[in-house]
């Protein structure tokens, strides 16, 4: 597999000339083959959200809207969210990251797309309905600044020669030098760079050719770069910016994951952190465990990082919870920390602070604001906090209503036994 | 078109009455009901509410109260939209419920979330953005070929009446296109300018095959992470009622079949021996990727389209390598702008005379700009510079520090406010600061010295020019003084 300017002859009747665009009638053999291999090497990067661009709707003749929320176009047999076209400009790599499937060393099938190509693809995929855009990655090729700025081609070609409004996520080169991430956020509803691991120990282990320094400067001028765009009105990764941390493929814990999470959430403004369970790959390398994903860890952190966010919980405070640094598996981070702190318990749904309520097992933001209105008007009984939130059997315990006193309920040795949650059995149909 | 309220006969003010409102959402027809209703102070166990499909009954009764809008919450009326398309029969007698309530004596019974009435109608409306959320992301589009050129075609089946609620979001997204939607309660159809409805399609309308579909098949298969099989987590977003209408779908039977045979033989296979890729040359290279001389940088600049939209061409700095002085301005100007060249302008004019004056030869010294491109609104044919944003400074401060790297001059002369921001990323007042100073950034240690931009001196009232003019040359006079001692 080569990269593919050659594939085009041949094939005549490929391409129907259309004024400037260019549509592919349908997708011959060789770009098909290319769109497996670089749809496969992409697919370890958990991002998928296609949120948080400002509103926007097509021009005359163009194509693409972006909705604020972000929209799942369909859903695969893994449970996670199709929303944008998510792959690789070239699964070639210079780079050797040990936990990566495309590392340079790996034995896999490799191919290269054509910036038209790439283009070509986002805009027929997308007049169908089946994405929301276009999320790039790349691996890098020559130099990081060559393959910066093939991605950061793709994506003006999109806007300025088709008018395409849809949402683009490219994945930046951190190594790539800096003046071409000032270019890409111009296209980009969303820059992010990944993390990978967050030690330099284990970076020096498993990603030699990886520079600590190198991400942390790249992602604290794109944040610096989003908050002075943003208030000078223009446009520079409207979206903002976001990384993600592989779980399970080093020695680091739980709290120290969260820990770093906080900071970045801090320092460089960054929208989100994904945690992505290492995932056995074709080929493996030997220096990582070839075991199943630690996908119970993985949606553990998730739901710690949510407490960080929309919880008002520090990361110090998600930690205490934990049993050496780990989150526990069988119940979720907000249920172990009320648990262990029951002290604070019970809280009465009709006067307890909204800060007190969010922490609360059972009972999401959304609910809490809902009570917090509501009380104002009624005095809430069981049965209308049962109206509020869909968890009143974890909530239970913890709360005081109208009608409801948890009497003794919150010191009982086997609460916890009593609220874990079945051991969820994966099967298949 | 308002609904019909039939008279009981027996029944006097208040008494017993059917309201008839079309099939589908009738919110038009709701809402003039409502409306009267309410005004004739008729509660709502005492109204019937009945979707009537036969066309002759509706139009307007001409009641004087239909067109007399009620005063109702807001979260009421943004409510009423949102419910109306939900197919439950009983939507119009609870949001009637909702509205008279609302009107006596329970104005803000909306924020009361755990009312059953409230409760029943927050969960309707979840359920028509649910079935609209999934119109918009579950319709899938087939290209077709017609006499005008290419026209795409999509058949849907939503849980409820939302065709017209839902057909907006098409038309932001795909307003270049031609398009069809069809259901099986009616149609939309867009033609690039105009929206329209007609009557409902079937499945067979839509032409089997479409040439992207194999490759978009592709794709989804080639998402899936085998490792990570959690049917019911898809199933939960996605229910098997949408499968039928969306190609891809096809292959979750198979992948899901698959997936332990192929999670197990990733982890029970032998690693295997790396390929043998050391590029050594390649990575090193790639290390230096850097550019290493001015005019390999200038190449990038020039390159490199406008952070800043709308100028002609980049201004790169002018002088020699190794100069004593660097002198750094804002931004091209209009003249810069066509001529490709720095403080060629007016304000440039004004410099060299100055320069000419102090003693310092131009031609020796280096000069350049913060920001490389043109910045300008248009007023009439005039082009009026623009002044640049920090952000915009910032974009361009990295072509800024690698060039005076490269230049390597002794003293770095910052010409206004935009040239101290950029060789400090701080906002400095000029006044405050002018004289010597050292630019201490990352890298970059230069001896500096902050002096104000010509182009100020122009912008001045002509009395005060003389002695602004005359301060300007004494800084020029220092900085010829420092950049010979600094020489030395």
């Amino acid at each position: 597999m080569g990269c593919g300017n050659e594939d085009r002859e041949g094939r005549p009747d490929a391409l129907v000339s259309l004024g400037f665009v260019f549509i592919f009638r349908s997708m011959d053999e060789v770009l098909a083959k290319k769109l497996r291999i670089l749809a496969d090497a992409a697919k370890y990067d958990a991002s998928c959200a296609s949120s948080g661009a400002p509103k926007r709707a097509a021009g005359k003749d163009g194509i693409g809207s972006t909705t604020g929320a972000g929209i799942c176009h369909a859903y695969t047999p893994d449970g996670r969210c199709v929303s944008l076209l998510k792959i690789l400009l070239t699964n070639w790599c210079l780079f050797d990251c040990a936990y990566c499937v495309n590392r340079r060393s790996s034995n896999v099938p490799r191919a290269k797309f054509t910036v038209e190509e790439v283009v070509n693809l986002t805009l027929n995929f997308y007049k169908r309905n089946y994405i929301e855009g276009l999320f790039l990655s790349s691996g890098i090729i020559k130099s990081p600044d060559h393959t910066m700025e093939l991605m950061t081609r793709v994506a003006k070609s999109l806007r300025r020669d088709h008018g395409f409004a849809g949402y683009i996520h490219l994945k930046s080169i951190p190594e790539a030098s800096p003046w071409l991430i000032e270019e890409a956020g111009l296209y980009a509803d969303r820059l992010s760079i990944n993390v990978e691991l967050p030690t330099e120990a284990s970076l020096g282990r498993l990603a030699p050719e990886k520079d600590g320094a190198a991400i942390q400067g790249a992602m604290a001028q794109i944040g610096e770069r989003i908050v002075q765009a943003k208030a000078e009105k223009r446009r520079f990764a409207p979206a903002g910016h976001s990384t993600q941390v592989i779980v399970g493929a080093d020695d680091t814990t739980d709290a120290a994951l969260i820990a770093k999470s906080e900071l970045l959430y801090g320092s460089v403004g960054l929208k989100r952190v994904y945690y992505s369970a290492f995932s056995p790959i074709p080929d493996g390398s030997r220096i990582l465990p070839l075991k199943a994903p630690p996908l119970a860890r993985e949606h553990r952190l998730y739901q710690a990082d949510w407490l960080l966010r929309y919880y008002e919980f520090s990361a110090e405070e998600v930690a205490s919870a934990s049993e050496g640094g780990m989150l526990a598996l069988d119940i979720d981070p907000k249920l172990a920390w009320a648990l262990k702190y029951r002290e604070r318990f019970p809280v009465d749904v009709n006067t307890a602070d909204r800060e007190m309520l969010l922490r609360v097992p059972g009972l999401g933001a959304r609910a809490v604001d809902r009570i917090v209105k509501a009380r104002k008007h009624t005095t809430l009984r069981l049965d209308d906090v049962a109206r509020l939130t869909s968890s009143l059997k974890r909530a239970r315990p913890f709360l005081i209503a109208a009608d409801h006193r948890p009497v003794g309920l919150t010191d009982r040795q086997d609460l916890r036994a009593r609220l874990v949650e079945p051991a969820q059995q994966l099967s298949l149909f | 078109m308002a609904g019909r309220i039939l008279p009981s006969p027996s029944a006097g003010e208040g008494g017993p009455r059917t309201i008839l409102l079309r099939p589908g959402a009738d919110l038009t027809g709701f809402r003039d009901a409502a409306r009267r209703l309410a005004a004739s102070g008729a509660r709502p166990e005492a109204v019937t509410w009945s979707v009537e499909s036969a066309p002759g009954l509706f139009g307007s009764d001409g009641a004087p109260d239909a067109d007399r809008p009620l005063s109702l919450p807001r979260a009421v009326v943004d409510l009423i939209p949102q419910v109306v398309p939900h197919r439950d029969p009983e939507r119009y007698s609870l949001l009637y419920t909702l509205i008279w309530r609302s009107l006596h004596g329970e104005r803000h019974l909306m924020e009361v979330a755990s009312d059953p009435v409230v409760h029943r109608l927050s969960r309707m409306a979840k359920a028509i953005r649910r079935d609209l959320h999934k119109m918009h992301a579950f319709l899938r589009f087939h290209r077709v070929e017609d006499a005008a050129g290419e026209r795409f075609v999509a058949w849907f089946e939503p849980d409820h009446h939302i065709l017209e609620a839902a057909a907006p979001f098409f038309v932001r997204r795909f307003a270049g296109m031609r398009w069809t939607i069809l259901t099986p309660e009616g149609r939309a159809v867009w033609d690039g300018t105009a929206l329209t409805y007609g009557p409902p399609g079937s499945r067979s309308d839509v032409p089997e095959g479409d040439g992207f579909e194999a490759g978009w098949q592709t794709y989804y298969e080639t998402t899936f992470n085998p490792a990570r099989v959690n049917p019911k987590a898809m199933r939960a977003e996605m229910p098997k009622k949408y499968w039928r209408n969306m190609p891809e779908t096809a292959a979750i039977p198979a992948l899901l079949r698959g997936a332990a045979d192929r999670t197990a033989q990733m982890i029970e296979r032998e690693p295997t021996v790396p390929a043998r890729r050391e590029p050594a040359r390649a990575v090193a290279a790639m290390a230096d990727q850097d550019p290493n001389s001015l005019d390999e940088l200038n190449a990038i600049i020039r390159k490199t389209e406008p952070l800043v939209p709308g100028a002609t061409q980049a201004v790169l700095g002018e002088g020699p390598l190794g100069a004593t002085l660097a002198f750094v301005g804002e931004q091209p100007g209009d003249q810069e702008d066509l001529k490709g060249r720095p403080f060629v302008g007016p304000a440039g004019q004004l410099l060299s005379r100055a320069m000419a004056e102090a003693g310092i030869d131009r031609e020796a010294s280096y000069l350049t700009n913060a920001v490389k491109h043109f910045k300008f609104t248009l007023r009439g044919k005039r082009r009026i510079h623009e002044k640049p944003t920090a952000g915009e400074v910032s974009h361009y401060r990295w072509w800024l520090d690698r060039e005076l790297d490269f230049v390597a001059p002794k003293l770095v002369v910052a010409l206004g406010a935009t040239a101290v921001l950029a060789l400090t990323g701080k906002s400095i007042p000029i006044t405050r600061a002018r004289g010597p100073f050292r630019f201490d950034r990352r890298d970059n240690r230069f001896q500096g010295f902050i002096t104000v931009h010509p182009s100020y001196l122009l912008r001045l009232p002509d009395e005060a020019k003389e002695e602004a003019y005359a301060a300007f040359l004494d800084d020029l006079k220092r900085i010829a003084a420092l950049g010979a001692e600094l020489a030395a």
